[in-house]
């Protein structure tokens, strides 16, 4: 069992830098996701965690020690690939025994812990076959068991359900969940997918442009997130961000406004308004409801309707040419064209700097 | 299903056309003129009419023989010996010539090996042909597997990402672009026996000990030397299809290796050496085919000789062919050679085919 800390680590390709000073702080059994855009630096992030990049600056610790220039090997890691990387010649049986051979282990012992990983993932009938002869997810299973009978300390996933169709991601995320539990390994995850951040995760890092934005549980950075790049990211439909200009702020509240809607009181969550600024209004798609003429905040045509059965997402044209993006928890009937009002809590929002 | 390739196209067809004429000219035809001349007795240029002889050529070619040739013995019944101490042997014409053995008749001595009284003499009416199928095959048994070995050594080593790697890369493929007559006529210096640059680097690193051998010209070492020679000569080319073949190989593969704990010598042989397979499969039948078709080194370098000691059955081919205007059995050697190249490569697909 092992934490991880990273302490202002940098990465760079010749003059570009990549990772720019990172510090995350990951607990002994902790499942910690990485996300952030394609390209922000997810995967050299955790190819150096791996061993697999060398580290350009910084300090890199595991179970306490400074592993910056120890070998893959000898960092008690395993890792999950994207792209499975078994071994195309081998059965199932002998890739997931690959660890145990290379260090010499006895036969006894490598069909014990083949079994035994086998029989976590349910994939003893599949011992016998070779990759060829798999599918995507048993593949991906196969690379997960690889990696279990080596009973590592830290698992490492590259956006390992990434090639897997939409219902069987969903069955391995419930697996690699279970997986967690079972083995209590610290484990570091990397993902596009926002629902695999949020489900699987105790602390997600939202990464951009090789820095860290935020870091916290889940819950934590969807209702709290620091910055309006969290706030967008996180959520799916994500958060609208409408222009308004503050009318009156103080250090909890600040009153705005803008064309077409009415002055209303937010929280400023700490930031700091002056009266005249133009501030931007974050507002989850979730948190708008179906309101009255009279009592609705906002108004528009509805543009596109996309009915999910068990959500119903509107795409809103208001008056001044903006669009907002609402999903309502129910299935609803809305017309093209239709005009519609809306209403949402106030308490619920989010007051952003437009330079954030 | 006709597609539009495999129905009438006369652009297409007027495009493959001379592609076509040439490989009929100068492959196809010369392929089936080939095995026709080798069943007559087709000269270069002679005045007498062409007959067809059947096999008489390959049954004079192939003709084989072992003889055993007993001790002489005087009076008394005793070996007569000489003054090694060594059994002395009638002479073979006591046998080739013998009205009372005429299948042995004309055949020559190849080799022989003496156990106590009685010598064992391998005999065959072409000696010459012999000699040159064993030192063909010697010449592959020695290039193919050490050619493969060290291409594939030098292809490991250049598939590294280090600063200039293709420097290396060009250096080892150089030799491939030159004309194999301009090394061979290059190599022929280096292994001169009076000043040749092998003899006085040997000489240098032995402090003057080396006694200077005549490379080529010395039956025992000819041969060695064009092997190595041509070892050298054709590696590059190797090592650029060995470097195809790893760098079809995924590097997730070496990673996921690495992580697991995997040595070097671990990754070659669980990693990268299955994903060479068909690489290795294709590798060892192009230097086979291409070792056994070797020529124009013996051409330039020996021509066959010393003592016979480099005749290799392309250059006995052209010998016959041209230089004794024996077409007929040049064309029957050049038949021996598709016939055998045409079971080993079939045997090769056979051992490494997909199970
Ligand atoms: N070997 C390399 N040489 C130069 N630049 C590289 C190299 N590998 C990655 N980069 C750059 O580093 C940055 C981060 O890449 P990385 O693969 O970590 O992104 P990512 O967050 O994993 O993206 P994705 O979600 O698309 O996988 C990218 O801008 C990429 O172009
Ligand atoms: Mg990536």
């Amino acid at each position: 069992m092992a934490d991880i800390k990273l302490r202002g680590l940098r990465k760079s390709y010749g003059a570009h830098e990549v990772i720019r000073g990172v510090d995350i702080d990951i607990a002994d059994g902790e499942f910690c996701v990485f996300v952030g855009p394609s390209g922000c630096g997810k995967s050299t992030l955790l190819r150096m965690i791996a061993g697999l990049e060398d580290i350009s600056g910084g300090t890199l610790e595991i179970d306490g020690e400074r592993v910056n220039d120890v070998q893959p090997r000898e960092r008690g890691v395993a890792m999950v690939f994207q792209s499975y990387a078994i071994f195309p010649h081998m059965s199932v049986r002998e890739n997931m025994a690959f660890g145990l051979t290379i260090s010499g282990a006895s036969k006894a012992e490598k069909a014990e812990k083949v079994q035994r990983a086998a029989e976590i993932l349910q994939m003893e009938h599949l011992l016998d076959r070779r990759p060829s002869q798999l599918s995507g997810g048993q593949r991906q299973r196969v690379a997960i068991g690889r990696a279990i009978t080596r009973n590592p300390s830290v698992f490492l996933f590259d956006e390992p359900l990434s090639n897997l169709d939409a219902a069987l991601r969903m069955d391995m995320r419930m697996q690699i969940g279970k997986l967690h539990k079972q083995l209590g390994a610290t484990m570091i995850y990397v993902t596009h997918d926002q629902v695999e951040a949020m489900t699987l995760a105790d602390k997600i890092v939202v990464l951009r442009d090789g820095l860290v934005m935020q870091s916290g549980s889940p819950m934590e950075l969807y209702h709290n997130p620091a910055n309006r790049f969290v706030a967008g990211f996180l959520g799916a439909p994500s958060m609208n961000f409408l222009e308004v200009e503050v009318l009156e702020a103080d250090s909890e509240n600040a009153k705005v406004a803008r064309h077409s809607m009415d002055p209303i009181v937010v929280p400023v969550r700490g930031r700091k308004f002056a009266p005249g600024d133009t501030a931007l209004l974050g507002l989850r798609p979730q948190y708008v409801t179906p309101s009255t003429p009279d009592e609705g905040v906002l108004h528009g045509q509805v543009s596109l309707v996309e009915r999910l059965g068990s959500e119903t997402v509107v795409d809103l044209a208001m008056e001044d040419g903006t669009s907002l993006i609402a999903a309502f928890s129910e299935d609803k009937q809305f017309e093209r064209g239709e005009r519609i009002d809306l209403a949402f809590d106030p308490a619920r929002t989010h007051l952003f700097h437009p330079d954030e | 299903m006709r597609s539009s390739l495999t129905s009438a196209n006369r652009a297409g067809w007027a495009f493959a056309l001379p592609g076509i004429v040439l490989i009929l000219a100068f492959i196809i035809t010369p392929f089936f003129l080939g095995v026709g001349f080798s069943l007559t007795n087709q000269r270069l240029i002679s005045p007498n009419a062409t007959r067809f002889v059947g096999l008489e050529n390959y049954r004079e070619m192939l003709n084989i023989a072992v003889v055993d040739l007993q001790a002489k013995t005087d009076s008394a019944g005793k070996t007569v010996t000489d003054a090694d101490g060594q059994a002395e042997f009638p002479r073979l014409r006591s046998i080739t010539r013998n009205p009372d053995t005429p299948q042995y008749h004309g055949m020559q001595e190849w080799f022989r090996w003496v156990s106590g009284d009685t010598a064992h003499v391998v005999i065959a009416s072409d000696v010459v042909f012999w000699k040159a199928l064993l030192n063909t095959c010697i010449f592959v048994l020695m290039v193919a597997p050490i050619q493969a070995a060290i291409a594939l050594g030098l292809a490991l080593l250049i598939n590294q990402k280090l600063r200039g790697i293709t420097i290396f890369r060009t250096i080892y493929f150089m030799p491939v672009v030159v004309s194999i007559v301009v090394v061979s006529l290059l190599w022929r210096f280096i292994y001169s026996g009076q000043n040749g640059l092998l003899n006085n680097m040997l000489s240098f690193l032995s402090f003057a000990h080396f006694q200077p051998v005549d490379w080529l010209g010395n039956p025992h070492t000819a041969l060695g030397a064009i092997i190595t020679m041509s070892i050298w000569q054709a590696v590059g080319f190797h090592m650029v299809i060995w470097l195809s073949g790893l760098q079809t190989i995924p590097p997730t593969l070496y990673e996921a290796a690495a992580i697991e704990g995997s040595s070097k010598w671990q990754t070659f042989r669980y990693v990268t050496w299955p994903g060479l397979r068909h690489t290795a499969v294709l590798v060892l039948i192009v230097i086979t085919m291409q070792a056994f078709a070797i020529f124009a080194q013996i051409d330039v370098m020996t021509k066959g000789g010393p003592l016979d000691s480099t005749q290799t059955l392309v250059f006995q081919a052209v010998q016959r062919g041209y230089g004794m205007q024996n077409i007929a059995g040049g064309s029957a050697i050049s038949v021996i050679l598709f016939l055998i190249v045409l079971v080993i490569s079939m045997i090769q697909r056979w051992l490494t085919r997909e199970r």
